[in-house]
């Protein structure tokens, strides 16, 4: 089971943290339940989440649209998918993540998160900790898509 | 020295650190690099992440603490670790000060002011 009041927090989070680092906003779309594990992008992170649930978050992200959020981020151009942009995603996937929690816990849901983990490549796939339905909500960007996937089974 | 697993964050922390007049800059992947920097090279200031593998930020600081060469150093914790609970874990292992990722060059800038003197 997974409550939708646990979601909301990550989607909020994925915007402040967009337009407090790269100054970016970002507008989500209708989410949607996925059934399978293929990425809708180009790279992705996923953090795993313990405490009051189990389960976990992955960020998503086409190609144009993290190389232009990077390079927001570092105040550097980048042209092609490398390291530090890949690097970038995992920081974004940390600080989300982060402040879902904090926001999470004033309603007193204290979770905690591990390391995240950065995978790439077309039709690369995210393996969620949680077996129960994700939720994956699109966003939108003057800079191109990026998706919010969140997976939680337990008590929450 | 700037300390945090992630690439990203120690280029966005040195960039602020180098648009505050910082001269020489250091970086550590983790809690373990950064002792072994804190003995090879001269350190004014440390700011560091709290979640990194090998020896988290938190690890880190007490053991910094607890070294008597290094027990007066100003230590920023730059954490996305923000529940309540966290900071003052943090507080109670003597941390100068804190700064809540998500943050702007403002708030970290700030917050430092509040642990370096002016000048330094």
């Amino acid at each position: 089971m997974m409550d939708v009041k646990i979601v909301n927090p990550f989607l909020a989070a994925a915007m402040h943290v967009l337009k407090t680092m790269a100054q970016v906003d970002a507008k989500p779309g209708k989410p949607f339940l996925k059934k399978d594990d293929l990425a809708i992008g180009d790279v992705s992170a996923i953090i795993g989440i313990t405490g009051a649930a189990r389960g976990s978050m992955a960020l998503i992200f086409t190609e144009q649209c993290i190389k232009d959020i990077a390079s927001n981020l570092l105040g550097v151009p980048f042209t092609e998918l490398n390291h530090e942009v890949r690097d970038a995603v995992g920081e974004l996937t940390n600080m989300i993540c982060g402040d879902a929690r904090r926001r999470l816990a004033e309603d007193g849901f204290v979770l905690k998160a591990g390391i995240p983990t950065i995978v790439g490549g077309k039709g690369h796939t995210i393996m969620h900790i949680a077996n129960g339905p994700r939720l994956a909500v699109p966003f939108e960007t003057s800079q191109g898509s990026f998706m919010v996937e969140v997976a939680f089974s337990g008590p929450i | 020295m700037v300390v945090d697993d992630f690439s990203t964050m120690r280029r966005i922390v040195r960039k602020i650190l180098k648009d505050l007049q910082f001269q020489e800059i250091i970086e550590a992947e983790n809690g373990v690099e950064a002792l072994r920097l804190l003995e090879s090279n001269k350190v004014d200031l440390i700011v560091s992440d709290w979640n990194m593998p090998t020896m988290t930020g938190l690890e880190l600081l007490k053991r910094v603490r607890a070294d008597e060469r290094f027990k007066g150093l100003p230590f920023l914790m730059v954490t996305a670790e923000a529940q309540k609970e966290n900071i003052i874990e943090a507080i109670q292992a003597k941390v100068s000060n804190y700064v809540v990722k998500p943050f702007s060059p403002a708030v970290f800038t700030e917050k430092l002011a509040k642990i370096i003197p002016q000048g330094q």
